[in-house]
């Protein structure tokens, strides 16, 4: 009675005897996780970009109701502004499962004149998917919203709960959260109030592509190299497309690059590397002397609290 | 790659975000961006050295007030091991977030000024530690640096925490004169410190044994979810899923179901790796039963000759985290591995005084940041056994009926 995954393919075991790898350990904390918010939440939804963090997270949710299906939909925020590639597999990806993908768009919500487009050349949607993800939440009355965040992301994501509650306008308050003792969660609130739920909290950059390793897990094209033409701004290399165009002095070539992280286009970089296969990735990230985001991500350079003051509005 | 979980505090002049940032920096673990962040925040600051606290001081808040806030969690890695950080601000909600953080660790890092000695608050965070029963507790007097690395410093404050520690119920306890400013015996042995034998603190992080500190011994496992898949491939197939919380558990092993008190025996356990010979903590898995017999989330799985105590009637330990004061009467919500009851309080035995362990038995509730014995009256049976014994299922939090918000955290007598 196989499923896909580490056991069936003959994977590496673990240090001993009734020990389990640090690996093994955090994936079963994050499927416990995932169980006590199937079970104690009316409309839980998970939510799915195609990073390799919401990828993970799926998988662990497949384990979690394994041989059963994963009792709850999948979300994904349309920026309207996606890496081609990331769509096509978000959609194969969520098919494979057998789980119901739901998707809310900026667009739609940009068009019913709730957000309006940001001004300027090359405009990110980053910040208005939050609105989107709000109404998508009252509209379909979730109770529970897992994230992919991790805690090593972001100084302001260090300090988040597992569960972390979002009071009726979805707001975090970073300075009046719930204790978290043991592994027993409190995901009570009241109607309109909704808990966001981190189960990979715990694991690193590192930890995610050694799991992604280990478990052969498929991912998006764009995480591995392969060419593309870019240019630099503010020392990131932005691919050119439909949504980001070089200005005056930008000079454009081609060059072997990989994401280490799965974005809006206009706000996320790529890094030049030669890594092909999770393996190589893993080699890449061991040695690498900056965090991903501090890397690729436009949207957290605005400032020293970019995160926070974001997440207090309701952002993932 | 084994994992431990260290809970860490200190208090706001202990050096413990330094002595963080020094072993997040010398294990590598720190980036080059978020280096150069706090090398341009000290600098506009017009600090004459980089403040390593600036790593793990992340809120708004905590930055413009300099103070460390809420727990934050920090990961690093060596060959040997990973580590999950819980650092925990030694003021501010301080038994709040000391036992938030004790309650997952398998070690406890207290830090000590060497030039302060023992203080007030060292006492109450050792005491904490072994509240929480947390197995390993490590002494670092730090700032060494500041006393000319005085080896009679570092042995006087020794002795005296050793003395306090025979009060306390600490299975393992060690000691490192280090500066973590310097960084002196933090990665590497320091040659400012010749008379110090011992290894430096991350050789003992790393070297630490902890297999031996979870339950192999007494068979539990919480049931979370019941998995019933009803596909036409597997009909029928109807399975029991959790988390193990003690013992081990194997395919025909006869078992007891709680409350119902039916036995049977296991006649899988699966994956979705595949089948699973030996289930054992903390592992995640579905176990399949020989007999159809009614089991639902809440109850639990254990072995007929090793049953946890079954009451309506808690006896525990409790530590107080909100404004709000409990007495006898109060109703509260109560979590107890996977099930939720309704519990009312019946008395407040008495009040333990964290810092100097005195009992005052004429308290009659307890308010924020305070811990005493307290029983209580439960709406259904819990299974629960002693939090010495056992972690998992000796510990229960609480809730407040009408705000949600977690309030208390218990730690359930038995009968061991």
């Amino acid at each position: 009675m196989d499923g896909r995954g580490r056991a069936a393919a003959g994977g590496p075991a673990g240090p001993g005897r009734y020990q389990l790898s640090h690996l093994e350990a955090i994936e079963s904390h994050s499927v416990h996780i995932i169980r006590e918010v199937a079970a104690e939440f009316e409309r839980p939804v998970l939510l799915f970009s195609g990073g390799k963090d919401s990828v993970v997270m799926l998988r662990l949710a497949e384990k979690a109701f394994w041989p059963g299906k994963i009792p709850f939909p999948v979300l994904h925020v349309d920026t309207g502004h996606n890496f081609p590639e990331v769509l096509e597999f978000r959609d194969r990806t969520v098919d494979e499962v057998g789980a119901t993908l739901l998707v809310s768009s900026v667009q739609a919500s940009i068009d019913a004149g709730r957000v309006s487009e940001p001004q300027g050349p090359d405009p990110s949607r980053n910040r208005l998917q939050t609105r989107t993800l709000l109404d998508a939440i009252a509209e379909h009355r979730f109770d529970a919203v897992f994230g992919g965040a991790r805690r090593d992301e972001e100084k302001a994501r260090a300090k988040e709960r597992v569960f972390s509650f979002r009071d009726e306008f979805g707001q975090w308050d970073p300075k009046n959260q719930r204790p978290e003792l043991w592994s027993l969660y409190n995901g009570r609130h009241r109607q309109g109030e909704h808990i966001r739920v981190f189960p990979i909290s715990d694991w690193t950059e590192l930890d995610i592509w050694q799991y992604v390793a280990d478990e052969g897990i498929g991912l998006p094209s764009i995480y591995y190299s392969h060419r593309r033409t870019v240019f630099r701004r503010d020392g990131m290399l932005l691919a050119t497309g439909p949504f980001v165009t070089p200005r005056p002095g930008e000079e454009v070539f081609e060059a072997t690059v990989r994401y280490r992280t799965v974005g809006d286009m206009t706000c996320t970089g790529a890094v030049e590397s030669m890594a092909a296969t999770a393996e190589d990735i893993v080699a890449e990230v061991a040695a690498s002397r900056l965090t991903e985001r501090g890397a690729t991500r436009a949207d957290d350079r605005v400032s020293e609290a970019a995160m926070e003051d974001r997440k207090r509005e309701g952002y993932f | 790659m084994e994992l431990l979980r260290v809970a860490t505090a200190g208090s706001v002049d202990d050096g413990k975000s330094t002595l963080i940032g020094r072993l997040l920096f010398d294990s590598k673990a720190i980036f080059e961006d978020q280096l150069e962040a706090v090398e341009r925040v000290s600098a506009q600051r017009g600090d004459d050295y980089t403040d390593l606290a600036l790593l793990t001081d992340g809120l708004r808040a905590e930055r413009e007030q300099g103070i460390t806030i809420d727990v934050a969690y920090r990961y690093f890695a060596t060959p040997a091991r990973k580590f999950i950080i819980a650092d925990t601000p030694g003021h501010i909600q301080y038994t709040r977030n000391m036992v938030t953080g004790n309650s997952t660790a398998d070690l406890t890092l207290v830090l000590v000024d060497a030039r302060k000695g023992i203080v007030e608050q060292t006492r109450r965070h050792a005491f904490l530690a072994s509240l929480l029963r947390v197995p390993h507790l490590l002494l670092c007097v730090n700032k060494m640096d500041l006393v000319d690395y005085d080896r009679g410093v570092f042995d006087a404050i020794r002795d005296e925490f050793a003395a306090f520690a025979t009060r306390l119920d600490v299975a393992d306890l060690s000691f490192v004169p280090i500066s973590a400013l310097q960084g002196d015996n933090v990665v590497q042995r320091s040659a400012n410190m010749p008379w110090y034998e011992g290894a430096s603190l991350l050789h003992h992080l790393e070297e630490i044994y902890i297999s031996s500190d979870r339950n192999l011994i007494d068979p539990r496992l919480p049931v979370q979810w019941v998995v019933r898949p009803q596909t036409t491939s597997r009909p029928d197939y109807r399975g029991y899923a959790g988390r193990i919380a003690g013992g081990v558990f194997r395919a025909g092993d006869e078992v007891m179901v709680l409350p119902s008190g039916l036995t049977t025996t296991v006649s899988g356990i699966d994956s979705f790796d595949g089948p699973v010979d030996e289930a054992f903590p903390p592992m995640s898995v579905t176990v399949r039963l020989a007999d159809d017999i009614d089991v639902s989330r809440g109850d639990l799985i254990c072995r007929p000759h090793n049953q946890p105590t079954v009451g309506q009637d808690l006896d525990a330990m409790v530590a107080w985290m909100t404004d709000r004061t409990v007495a006898a009467g109060d109703f509260l919500n109560l979590k107890h591995t996977t099930r939720w009851v309704r519990a009312v309080v019946r008395d407040v035995h008495y009040r333990l005084d964290v810092n100097t362990l005195h009992r005052d038995e004429g308290a009659a509730s307890l308010g924020l940041n305070e811990v005493g014995r307290l029983s209580l009256r439960v709406t259904q049976p819990l299974y629960f056994d002693s939090y010495r014994r056992y972690r998992q299922t000796g510990s229960f939090i609480l809730a407040d009926e009408a705000t949600n918000v977690t309030v208390g955290a218990g730690m359930l007598h038995g009968p061991d």
